[in-house]
């Protein structure tokens, strides 16, 4: 870290006095601050905000789940299973060296070996090496989502990272104890860290050779503060503390929002919260009817609006709008009529008891839409035990699938809507490791068949139909209880240009934010 | 004397096993700390050789038998999420806590003893009347509304105190102290009224009760009657001898005091161990956690021998021996 402060100090001599008058300096209180320095240690929205600060991806995501070039300039498919990078020339690590090829294959590689992040490069069979900026990436059957997974790949300084320190490869992923990569970084990002002291505070400058002399960015001291507390992250804010909070729990919102020079930017997110319903645990649970019936009763608009405070986007399916299953056709469906009607029909007129799960500590307000979902069925006779436990004693719960109704939400770490299938509703198998978090036990040949297809299908209007009938296959058959999809929001003072730089997936790129 | 810290030494080893014994037996009712530490998508598979390689799937009597006769050698384990030795962990964010419960310790002790004395001294006045009323509804406010309201009035309306953190600090020989910049004591000053706020009433009125059972003492009429000042009867004789039992509660509450900050360091954001405590349990750093556990019994037991000790040092008529008494 040392070396790269006083590279610092060199450039910024050399430079005589670079500092312009917009150079800005900002504070930025999160909820947590990343678990280690290497962006492949664990898979989490931390580590992905991280990796944007420290490094760059391959392409990125625009606002509107486009491909934005970043380190590669140009892509192309070459055939069925294989796609081609050019990558950008004269690209430089922190440490000074040259990114080549080198370092994209050399990543990849990494990439490959990670615990959490090999389950997004499964698909592929290897990286080549075709020029010094150029690569191909190989999958073993043909795959669509390249460039989504591309935005997993930030090239890491091979140079950097090889070599042995304390007599342990530099290189090595470690998840629990002390490695290189854990406490020393080198990549392209915009920004370098000066100084990191875990869970007080990261502290992060501007690089100076940083590659992308366009971006309008002009922050060069960014210091992120994790500040766990709701309460006490919006009073940092409205102090004058802090520049930018993120989180902001829905009770707080309208505060930050009539606040003079603060401002609130919410941009709808794409984590979707369900409840699923437990064929297994409780024989009333098999029948479709019963399964409507609970669709149809609990009304998740009248959640949105009274819990969520209007921080959500009610949901009827499992992707939001702009993901390639999304139909428009499969909107909520609450209709406490229609649900007592489905009740009758299914022999079920005078309701049964039901065991419900929900983390209180993992999902906004989580404990809190169970109870409401549960007052709710108690309407069409549903007797619901409803037991919340803090997200620490609820996975083991839902390891075992242990009560007839849980609550999971997902995000798809691929933007895309076959991610939530896979792990959500397609059928439990562990072999494939496909349904791994279908605590519904929802098992649908047609659904199963519908998704691998879709995950070999190039063409993005066939893949895209084929998507959208999974989740009318879902909807028709009641096969989970969709809530709503989770908003996301940021406070912060109004010479912050916010709205830019963020959105749904919530990796703000913070190189670009235009402080005023 | 010998045989009392002998004994004392004894007691506190078979209190610190039983601690440890109990702090390792609620590791596994926790939680699964594999879920803090890998990715949702990542298979279950994954997960067990992780669990295998932290020897989290070993009998709960290997377990401990690991840990124990690593903790005799002083390791109580590494943090999951710090990796790093918890007992160095808890000693880098002491120093935050020593320095909140110091502050909170000095508020106590310049405000409680002139209000009791007062109070005691003058037992009919409005002003007692109203230091009363306001310790009892002081100390029937729970501290995390206390800190929020605090934070609200002076941090969010007021602007004149910061709302979190430690503010700038100097490391003085090795100790990162916030009392020394400005900054840094403006930071102090929320946290330690919060954290005074609970130990507050409870002295106000320790000190006032002891210090009117003083002046009805034989000795003070007897002072009265001779015609000594009164200033003379309140602050020499009479305080003097209504200090002792404060000091042996005092001592025992700035070992409470300690394990205790969690809910004001909680609020504030203040880097000590009452907030890495929480952190830990939300994050099922099950290493840590024990090791806290354990490193607060050992305060509890440390801070009641001084206390003992003390009391017999400021007390002849007190025989710690226990002989002939």
């Amino acid at each position: 870290m040392k070396f790269f402060k006083t590279k610092l100090a060199v450039a910024l001599l050399a430079a005589g006095l670079s500092f312009t008058s917009s150079a800005a300096d900002v504070t930025v209180a999160y909820d947590a601050d990343p678990v280690s320095l290497d962006p492949h240690e664990q898979l989490s929205g931390g580590t992905m905000q991280m990796s944007h600060m420290l490094f760059d991806p391959l392409v990125r995501f625009t606002k509107e789940f486009d491909f934005e070039a970043r380190l590669a300039e140009k892509w192309e498919r070459i055939d069925a299973t294989t796609f081609r990078f050019n990558l950008r020339k004269g690209v430089k690590f922190h440490s000074g060296n040259t990114m080549t090829a080198d370092d994209v294959v050399w990543t990849f590689n990494r990439l490959k070996v990670s615990g959490d992040f090999k389950g997004v490069f499964a698909p592929y069979e290897k990286m080549v090496k075709v020029d010094d900026y150029t690569v191909e990436i190989k999958s073993t059957e043909p795959y669509p989502l390249v460039l989504q997974t591309a935005t997993y790949i930030f090239p890491m300084d091979s140079k950097f990272y090889s070599g042995q320190a304390d007599g342990k490869d530099k290189g090595a992923i470690v998840k629990h104890g002390n490695s290189f990569a854990s406490t020393n970084v080198s990549g392209t990002g915009p920004f370098i860290v000066t100084s990191r002291e875990q869970g007080i505070k990261v502290v992060f400058e501007r690089f100076d050779d940083y590659w992308d002399t366009k971006s309008p960015g002009n922050v060069d001291k960014l210091t992120l503060v994790p500040i766990k507390e709701d309460a006490t992250r919006v009073a940092a804010l409205l102090s004058g503390d802090v520049d930018l909070i993120h989180p902001v729990a829905p009770n707080d919102q309208k505060r930050v929002k009539t606040t003079k020079d603060i401002d609130l930017t919410t941009v709808a997110g794409t984590r979707i919260i369900t409840f699923q319903m437990n064929q297994n645990s409780n024989p009333a649970l098999k029948d479709v009817r019963v399964r409507q019936a609970i669709v149809h009763a609990i009304n998740n608009k009248g959640i949105v609006k009274k819990i969520m405070k209007g921080f959500a986007t009610t949901a009827g399916q499992q992707g939001p709008a702009g993901y390639a299953g999304y139909d428009q056709a499969l909107v909520p469906r609450y209709d406490l009529k229609k649900a007592k009607q489905l009740m009758k029909e299914a022999g079920y007129e005078k309701g049964f008891k039901l065991s419900m799960m929900a983390p209180n500590n993992r999902y906004v307000n989580d404990a809190k839409i169970a109870q409401a979902a549960s007052a709710m069925l108690s309407k069409i006779g549903i007797k619901v035990d409803l037991k919340t436990l803090p997200k620490a004693q609820y996975w083991p719960e839902f390891d075992v699938c242990a009560a007839d109704m849980m609550m999971i939400g997902w995000h798809s770490d691929t933007e895309d809507s076959a991610n939530f299938s896979e792990f959500l509703t397609m059928t439990r198998n562990k072999e494939t490791g496909k349904g791994a978090y279908n605590c519904g036990h929802y098992a649908n040949p047609t659904v199963d068949n519908l998704v691998n297809s879709a995950n070999a299908e190039t063409d993005p209007a066939k893949r895209g139909a084929m998507l959208q009938e999974v989740e009318q296959i879902l909807y028709k058959d009641a096969a989970f209880v969709p809530l709503h999809w989770q908003n996301l929001a940021w406070g912060a003072k109004s010479n912050l240009e916010i709205a830019p730089i963020v959105n749904a997936l919530n990796f703000p790129y913070f190189g670009d934010l235009v402080v005023k | 004397m010998f045989t009392f810290l002998v004994k004392r030494l004894f007691q506190a080893l078979i209190v610190m096993f039983v601690i440890s014994l109990v702090a390792f037996a609620i590791q596994d009712n926790l939680g699964d700390p594999l879920r803090e530490l890998v990715g949702q998508s990542v298979s279950e598979e994954e997960r067990q050789v992780l669990r295998d390689e932290l020897g989290l799937n070993d009998p709960y009597m290997t377990k401990y038998t690991r840990f124990i006769s690593n903790a005799v050698q002083g390791d109580l384990g590494t943090s999951y999420f710090f990796k790093k030795p918890a007992a160095e962990v808890i000693l880098n964010k002491l120093q935050a806590t020593l320095e909140l419960v110091f502050g909170a310790a000095l508020i106590i002790v310049f405000v409680s003893i002139p209000l009791g004395v007062f109070s005691a001294i003058h037992p009919k006045s409005a002003w007692t009347k109203l230091i009363m009323a306001l310790s009892s509804f002081g100390i029937s406010i729970p501290v995390f509304l206390t800190a929020i309201m605090l934070m609200y009035v002076f941090a969010i309306e007021l602007n004149w105190l910061p709302s979190y953190g430690r503010g700038d600090t100097v490391n003085v020989l090795g100790w990162e102290t916030g009392f020394l910049t400005k900054d840094g004591l403006l930071h102090l000053i929320l946290p330690c009224i919060s954290l005074a706020s609970i130990m507050l009433p409870l002295f106000i009125r320790l000190v006032r009760s002891e210090m009117l059972e003083a002046l009805s003492s034989e000795y003070v009429k007897f002072a009265t009657a001779k015609g000594l000042a009164m200033n003379k009867i309140y602050y020499q004789h009479a305080l003097k001898n209504t200090m002792l039992p404060v000091l042996t509660v005092g001592g025992v509450q700035i070992g409470t005091m300690v394990a205790y900050t969690i809910l004001t360091e909680t609020v504030f954001q203040w880097p000590g161990t009452g907030f890495l405590f929480l952190e830990a349990i939300n994050r099922v750093d099950t290493p840590l956690i024990t090791a806290y556990v354990i490193f607060v019994g050992l305060i509890f037991v440390v801070t009641n021998t001084i206390v003992d000790l003390l009391y017999g040092v400021v007390n002849p008529t007190v025989n710690i021996t226990g002989k002939g008494a």
